[in-house]
């Protein structure tokens, strides 16, 4: 059969699966944004605002579903615009792909008109990418990226197609890629290491385990949890691992990290076995990593050969597939309940609570309405069965901390990149791909106004996500640094907002603003309740701060409370 | 850890854009490449590139580990000076009127191994295949008497140890 190059790249879309799809046209993309008018009936694409919303929502799509989302780009501008969201999605692990024009082959290298190297601009932060300038080459391509994205280690691969490979006839037929000799997704599990991790596990008097995003990858979360309630071992998450688990489950003793839970950090110091599942000890963890849990033998199961021993020595590593390894793990390990173990976490859970917790969630001395108490109160009317989609800052680790999760892949947020701007596209991408889910964004006065245009895309689709701000007209999080670590010079911190609630009823969408705690209930509660998108903006206490806290490059057991 | 030199074989496809993926890995950690070399490999389509390093073992199974990751590298090793048996390959170009007026220089070449490349009436050029070290002491006798050009390949280098490399790629036909 042939066809054109523009139709063979909807052709591949729709035989891996896809259905939806996010972008803005222009010239050098043209053909296929052709192709996709003929074809709207079986692959429905969403015109964003800005591509980097595009890559967001695609990834915000991606993380809620498991599947790989997709973002589509003209060249030079249109390319440039998703390389926030390719970045954010390589070092959060989101599958992904990602497709761009590019100006013809005879006028590559020749500074044409919107000509662009995003191939060389995206190598760094793609799992893959891939140049195409004929026509006949896409069918192979657009296999392989799709498997690249999705297997192993997920990630972004981009596939820039010149104009005249999209206009260009091809015989087309397309074969699923179902393996690369140069690629090996995932390391064969050796039992015999499996053996001496549970060995290791089972003599060990205060083991710890702590979990990741591995854990929702490797759709590991059943197995994972008979591990954890077989061994009752304490297991704490990182922020990608967050949601996992069930956040009210006994054994889940909380968060790692800079503004995590006081005992998980403070105890990762006293642990005698650290068991780490899918999470790769980023800095924000670890903290200063020469005193990072010295005193432990680390074992670390893992998918990613790179990631062993790259931050932390380990004293035995497990690569492979996390399910196939927790489900041989647990048959191996003994059951127990380390109750004085647990009674360690729970006393400091009582610290954190009394210093930190209670007034945060229920404020009294004469204070604006707090962050806490906002995600509590999200909490409360959600019953824990929300998506929560958060942005970059304070609200995000408030969010982090406090927000309840029922199930899995309920915790949307940018990791590895911190990237502002993330949560509004992101939060359109995930509604669109769990349309039965409600979904809440929770976001900073600043980063709402680094994708804000995206209001406009949710007019247009009338997708119906819940949107909070939680206005302290501060860049909240780096006003707190400056407060802590630089004599409280407020450079560039302080924010003039607009009015934003007209600026949401000008999108046509509802709106309200909550500025005195006794309203907060009620609002919060119509929110959730409407059908229809919702902008909710809540104005929280401007100088409110996030503890407990590890400073940047101090030990896990300096964490502060105040 | 102490600093020690390092070569990295990287087993590939051949394929466009991947020198500048693995050349970004050392860029992102800052490590300087000292030497570089790409060529075919002994086995059909697979590049081989041959990267040479000064850093800790660390940093080099670091690295060896991000090289690996990439979709289209077969296999990285690494492998120190010990471990390998390595060359590099210098051409000097020097004026043809020394050949006869300086009899030292004939002496140089021979005593050294090297071979004439080729003569003509202005210039002649020797080829030298050595360690770094004999290049070196070359260039050092030359230099007295005027050298018109030199140029310096980047090492290449093969493991002493069998390198499972071609029986791995035979599981994957
Ligand atoms: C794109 C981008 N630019 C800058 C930063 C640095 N940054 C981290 S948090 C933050 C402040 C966020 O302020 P806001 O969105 O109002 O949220 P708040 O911290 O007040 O909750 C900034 C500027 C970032 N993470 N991302």
């Amino acid at each position: 059969m042939k066809i054109s190059g523009a139709e063979a790249v909807i052709r591949c879309l729709l035989a891996e699966g896809v259905d939806l799809l996010y972008g803005y046209p222009g010239g050098a993309i043209m053909p296929v944004y052709d192709e996709l008018y003929k074809f709207q009936d079986q692959l429905h694409h969403v015109l964003v605002r800005h591509e980097q919303g595009a890559t967001h929502a695609a990834q915000g799509y991606a993380r809620a579903t498991g599947k790989v989302g997709v973002a589509i780009a003209t060249s030079g501008p249109g390319a440039t615009n998703l390389i926030t969201g390719i970045a954010d999605a390589q070092i959060d692990s989101t599958p992904m792909v990602c497709i761009t024009g590019q100006v013809g082959k005879h006028l590559l290298g020749s500074d044409a008109f919107q000509e662009t190297d995003i191939i060389g601009i995206s190598t760094p932060v793609t799992k893959w990418n891939y140049q195409v300038t004929e026509a006949s080459e896409i069918p192979e391509v657009i296999a392989k990226a799709f498997y690249i994205a999705r297997s192993g280690r997920p990630g972004p691969v981009l596939i820039d197609i010149t104009k005249n490979a999209q206009f260009d006839q091809l015989d087309f037929s397309y074969e699923k890629c179902t393996g690369i000799r140069s690629y090996t997704p995932v390391p064969k599990l050796n039992l015999e290491k499996v053996a001496a991790a549970a060995a290791l596990i089972n003599s060990a008097k205060k083991p710890f385990i702590i979990f990741g995003q591995g854990i929702i990858l490797g759709q590991a979360e059943e197995e994972f949890k008979a591990v954890v309630e077989k061994s009752g071992i304490p297991a704490a998450w990182t922020i990608l691992g967050l949601s996992a688990m069930p956040t009210d489950h006994p054994l889940n003793v909380g968060m790692l990290g800079m503004h995590g839970n006081y005992g998980p950090n403070l105890l990762t110091n006293e642990c005698d076995v650290l068991i780490a599942f899918g999470m790769r000890f980023d800095d924000r963890v670890t903290g200063k990593l020469s005193t990072y849990a010295k005193q432990a033998k680390v074992i670390h199961f893992e998918i990613d050969p790179a990631e062993i021993d790259k931050n932390v020595k380990t004293e035995i590593a497990v690569l492979g597939d996390v399910k196939e390894a927790l489900t041989a793990l647990l048959p191996l390990i003994d059951a127990k309940s380390h109750d004085l173990w647990h009674n360690e976490f729970k006393e400091l859970k009582k610290i954190e609570y009394d210093s930190v917790i209670k007034e945060e969630l229920n404020p009294t001395n004469n204070k604006g309405i707090s962050m806490g108490e906002t995600i509590e109160m999200i909490n409360k009317h959600s019953k824990g069965d929300a998506i929560i989609v958060s942005d970059v800052g304070q609200h995000q680790m408030f969010a982090c901390r406090y927000a309840k999760f029922n199930s899995t892949k309920s915790n949307i947020t940018s990791g590895g990149l911190g990237t502002m701007g993330f949560a509004l596209p992101a939060a359109i991408g995930a509604k669109m791909g769990k349309p039965d889910r409600e979904v809440v964004a929770i976001i900073g006065d600043g980063g709402f106004q680094m994708n804000i245009q995206e209001l406009g895309t949710i007019f247009q689709t009338q997708v119906p996500v819940k949107i909070v701000i939680l206005n302290n007209e501060f860049l909240g999080m780096v006003r707190q640094w400056q407060e802590l670590f630089f004599d409280n010079r407020y450079a560039s911190t302080k924010m003039i907002n607009p009015n934003f609630v007209a600026i949401a009823e000008g999108y046509h969408i509802k709106s309200k603003k909550v500025t005195q705690r006794e309203d907060l209930d009620a609002a919060v509660a119509e929110m959730l309740a409407s059908k229809e998108s919702y902008f909710l903006e809540i104005m929280v206490e401007k100088e409110n701060n996030v503890f407990p806290m590890i400073p940047t490059g101090a030990c896990v057991s300096e964490i502060r409370l105040s | 850890m102490e600093n020690r030199t390092f070569t990295i074989s990287v087993y590939s496809e051949n394929n466009v854009g991947l020198l500048n993926r693995i050349s970004g890995i050392f860029l992102k950690r800052h490590i300087n490449i000292l030497s570089l070399n790409v060529s075919e490999s002994e086995i059909e389509n697979v590049s081989r590139f041959i990267i040479v390093v000064e850093t800790t073992e660390k940093w080099v199974q670091n690295i060896v580990g991000q090289i690996e990751k990439q979709i289209e590298v077969i296999k990285a090793f690494y492998h120190t000076d010990e471990e390998t048996i390595y060359l590099e390959n210098a051409l000097f170009k020097i004026a043809s009127s020394l050949l006869f007026d300086e009899k030292q220089i004939q002496n140089i070449i021979k005593d050294s191994q090297s071979t004439i490349v080729t003569v003509s009436r202005d210039f002649f050029v020797i080829s030298k295949s050595g360690r770094r070290s004999e290049i070196e002491e070359l260039y050092a006798k030359f230099k007295p008497y005027g050298i018109m050009q030199f140029v310096r390949s980047g090492r290449i280098s093969v493991s002493k140890q069998k390198m499972e490399i071609s029986t791995m790629l035979e599981t994957f036909k």
